[in-house]
């Protein structure tokens, strides 16, 4: 039944006609694929008030009466987690990846829709337990997002009575959620692509996202099993991360667990994890630079495979983020040179997204705006972790803000850069209309100049020492006076960024309103989903007939052609060849 | 290459080496030739690897790193026959039926491919037959470790993680299990009412089915292996 939903047809096959069938269980990619992005984003809002408590009580100790180290540890806790999986491991490959693979590929839906469909649900209730922590005896729990045991379930620590059991669960049900969302992907782009799209011929998004929910499917195991194991120590008492130890007073009924067993099983997956939010994000923004400097990609293939080896190369670093924890020396030596050899196809896109732009023909609209912001702060969190990924430069550095500024500026704000511009940039498709060009660029230069006020002076505190996850700082020698004074700018920073984002909603719904129309291609992009009969694109994508593809996503400025672009679904040109560079876009 | 290209006979021969795989695999429309259902079952499968490999090393670590004695698990799982005790026996008449099933599962496929739909059922029931037997020598096999004190959080006979790690890998292997005989079970009815002969005759459900089947073959070698024998 699925080969006939994607073969070309010529008449309506059962197109769901109700309200509910459509925008609720629908089992349509791109209507999964906003519903994906409406509860992401939701739920990255109440992440983005969490971290404006903590800041606010960093900045200004004692302003609120409701805040004790109690709420700030479980703050500190929900806030991470929320924005590195349920927000960007769900915004990009539940959201952009349902939405772009079908389309950049030409399909006409996921081939397994209903297990979409599903996804999407058992994600939503993965949200929903994650939320109802805060409400059940004792709150969230506030073991860190990293929820390393043996605190996180003793008593003593926040929320260890409920809130530890339905973050592991949330996690758990989360995990089911992207299986079969991911399932689908991963299929969808290797078996249900249209005649023509080889894969070099891919957009590089597709690339990105592929590969980034091959790494989900890989590493999202370990954190299953440790989250299934740490559920029984908390609930029937098991040890297998609980050794004998001393708590409170009392020695506990545990015995001859491993806790460094949990970090292995929960940065076996973290930093893979790195990497399912980076390499979309690496994707999308190559196909947004090439867009909007109306220039091929430069080095395609190189991309392609630099994309696969940091992809392979992400699974034989993770202990990189256990140096403090102890471990061999040539471990150490080891994974401090897998984690600096990551830095050669980094260092490879990086290059290539920099000579893509090199005399090109720059429009600096939003998307464009976004995606080179991309690069800077990309760049900037990439250099530090060339310092952290050395264990002796590590393990003065590992507690501080410095790993703060750092990860933030490389995996929470770079991603988050492209995904504004993704947004941005797709929206015409996915809308119909489009964003607000003054709002946008208001958004853009409050959040890219706010991120720099914000995570900068973080690494000079850093270096001065200053640890991080503490709720106060209290009288210490070796943090000087003016180390408030720079938590206070960085804390009124960061409400300056978080109210540019209010500029962003009301941007969203402004256009959603009252926005221009938006034609079916406004960028003049080359790739397939700007070329679907309809914008929005109906149910089954191309109308009757399926798109054939003829040519790679980047040929843009061909010498020789009138338009500065050729959609991959027009036919190769008599004589076109001749005029090419190296025949990329022949195969 | 641009002039390679003009040239249709170079089109037309294959590139050779590492250059002619990358091509065969990167070919426009699908990169397996195989139905779209068994191609994500390989990739859940490989996924579920990741699983049950987490699992298995997560026990070996903890096995090492406990300070207390490991139990010998021949003796803890032998079996007094005639007041004799054989060890591993219950284990190896487990291991026994559940290669079996694969070999019924096997046939059943081979059924399938032929389009012979009952002798395919019927063998799909015997296997999810095998599959139940299966399952309820393993609820002996727990009746009887529970009988002795042996519990996840404690064990009379040395580190507790030996309990723990016991149930919780057999019981998640458990869990495949017979969600396997459900899903033999639903595919076999399906199977036997005919549902694919109006799909054209594809019974290529049969060999999805036997797939996951194997695989939690496979998987149950591997702790038979890791666990038992160690």
């Amino acid at each position: 039944m699925a080969y006939v939903a994607i073969a070309d047809r010529d008449h309506h096959l059962h197109d769901p006609d109700t309200f509910i069938t459509k925008y609720i269980w629908s089992q349509d990619h791109k209507v999964i694929a906003i519903q994906y992005g409406v509860v992401a984003i939701g739920v990255g809002l109440i992440a983005l008030a969490l971290s404006l408590l903590m800041r606010l009580q960093i900045g200004f100790p004692d302003l609120f009466s409701f805040m004790t180290p109690y709420n700030y540890y479980q703050y500190v806790t929900t806030h991470g987690m929320i924005m590195v999986i349920y927000l960007l491991t769900a915004l990009f490959l539940g959201g952009f990846g349902n939405y772009l693979i079908p389309l950049m590929c030409g399909a006409r839906d996921m081939v397994f829709p209903y297990m979409n469909m599903l996804s999407f649900w058992v994600y939503l209730l993965s949200v929903i337990v994650l939320i109802a922590s805060f409400f059940v005896p004792g709150g969230a729990t506030g073991a860190g997002w990293t929820l390393y045991p043996p605190q996180a379930i003793l008593d003593g620590t926040p929320g260890s009575d409920w809130g530890i059991v339905l973050m592991l669960v949330s996690l758990a049900i989360f995990i089911v959620a992207f299986t079969m969302g991911g399932l689908n992907y991963v299929t969808t782009v290797l078996q249900a692509r249209c005649r023509g799209m080889t894969l070099m011929r891919m957009p590089l998004s597709v690339w990105g996202i592929f590969v980034a929910t091959i790494l989900g499917l890989l590493a999202f195991p370990a954190l299953f099993v440790a989250a299934i194991m740490m559920t029984l120590d908390r609930m029937i008492g098991t040890s297998f991360f609980m050794p004998a130890l001393l708590a409170l007073g009392e020695t506990t009924d545990t015995t001859g667990g491993s806790p460094i067993l949990f970090q292995h099983l929960f940065w076996f997956f973290g930093h893979p994890e790195v990497y399912i939010v980076a390499l979309p994000a690496f994707g999308i923004v190559s196909d947004l630079l090439s867009t909007h400097a109306r220039k091929n990609i430069f080095g395609y293939r190189m991309m392609v495979w630099a994309i696969v080896a940091i992809g392979a190369l992400s699974f034989v670093v993770w202990a990189h983020h256990m140096y403090v924890s102890g471990m061999n020396p040539y471990f150490g030596f080891f994974f401090a040179t897998t984690t600096l050899i990551i830095a050669v196809p980094t260092a490879i896109k990086v290059y290539n997204w920099v000579l893509t732009l090199w005399r090109g023909d720059i429009h600096l609209n939003l998307p464009m705006l976004w995606a080179t912001g991309f690069i800077f702060t990309f760049i900037h969190g990439g250099l530090t972790g060339l310092f952290l990924g050395n264990v002796t430069v590590d393990l003065p550095l590992s507690d501080t803000y410095f790993v703060i500024g750092h990860f933030h500026m490389v995996m929470g704000v770079s991603p988050v850069m492209v995904l504004f511009g993704a947004i941005y940039h797709w929206f015409p498709k996915i809308t119909g209309r489009m964003p607000n060009d003054v709002l946008g660029k208001i958004h853009f230069w409050m959040t890219f100049l706010g991120t720099y006020a914000i995570y900068l002076p973080m690494h000079y505190l850093g270096i001065l020492g200053m640890p991080r996850r503490y709720y106060d700082y209290g009288q210490t020698d070796f943090i000087p006076d003016s180390a408030l004074g720079v938590n206070q700018g960085i804390t009124i920073a960061a409400i300056v960024v978080a109210t540019a984002q209010l500029i962003f909603l009301f941007n969203v719904a402004l256009s959603l309103w009252k926005g221009k129309r938006a034609d079916s291609n406004p960028w003049r992009a080359t790739t397939l989903e700007w070329q679907t009969p309809d914008t929005p694109p109906k149910h089954g994508n191309w109308g009757p007939k399926l798109p054939e593809v003829h040519r790679w996503a980047y040929d843009y400025s061909v010498p020789g052609d009138e338009a500065d672009f050729i959609p991959q679904n027009h036919p190769i040109k008599p004589g076109e060849e001749s005029l090419r560079v190296a025949g990329a876009s022949r195969k | 290459m641009a002039q390679e290209g003009m040239n249709p006979a170079a089109d037309a021969l294959p590139p050779e080496g590492w250059r002619g795989i990358v091509d065969d695999w990167a070919t426009d429309k699908q990169a397996f030739h195989v139905p779209w259902g068994k191609a994500m079952m390989w990739i859940f499968l490989l996924s579920d690897t990741f699983i049950f490999t987490t699992f298995l090393t997560g026990y070996m670590n903890v096995r090492m790193s406990t300070a207390v004695e490991w139990p010998n698990p021949s003796e803890v799982f032998a079996l007094s026959i005639f007041g004799q005790p054989i060890p591993l026996i219950l284990i190896a008449i487990m291991t026994f039926v559940l290669i079996t099933s694969s070999g019924t599962m096997a046939l059943a496929v081979n059924y399938g491919y032929r389009r012979d739909r009952y002798r395919a059922a019927a063998l799909m029931f015997v296997t999810a037959a095998f599959g139940a037997i299966f399952v309820g020598m393993q609820a002996f096999e727990w009746t009887k470790l529970i009988e002795e004190g042996v519990r996840p959080w404690a064990n009379p006979m040395g580190a507790s993680q030996f309990g723990a790690s016991f149930f919780k890998i057999t019981g998640f292997h458990g869990l495949h299990v017979s969600a396997g005989v459900v899903y033999l079970a639903v595919g076999a009815l399906k199977v036997l009412r005919g549902d694919y002969e109006r799909r054209g005759g594809n019974y290529e459900i049969v060999e999805i089915t036997g797939l996951y089947w194997h695989f939690v073959d496979l998987v149950w070698v591997f702790i038979f292996a890791f666990f038992y024998l160690w």
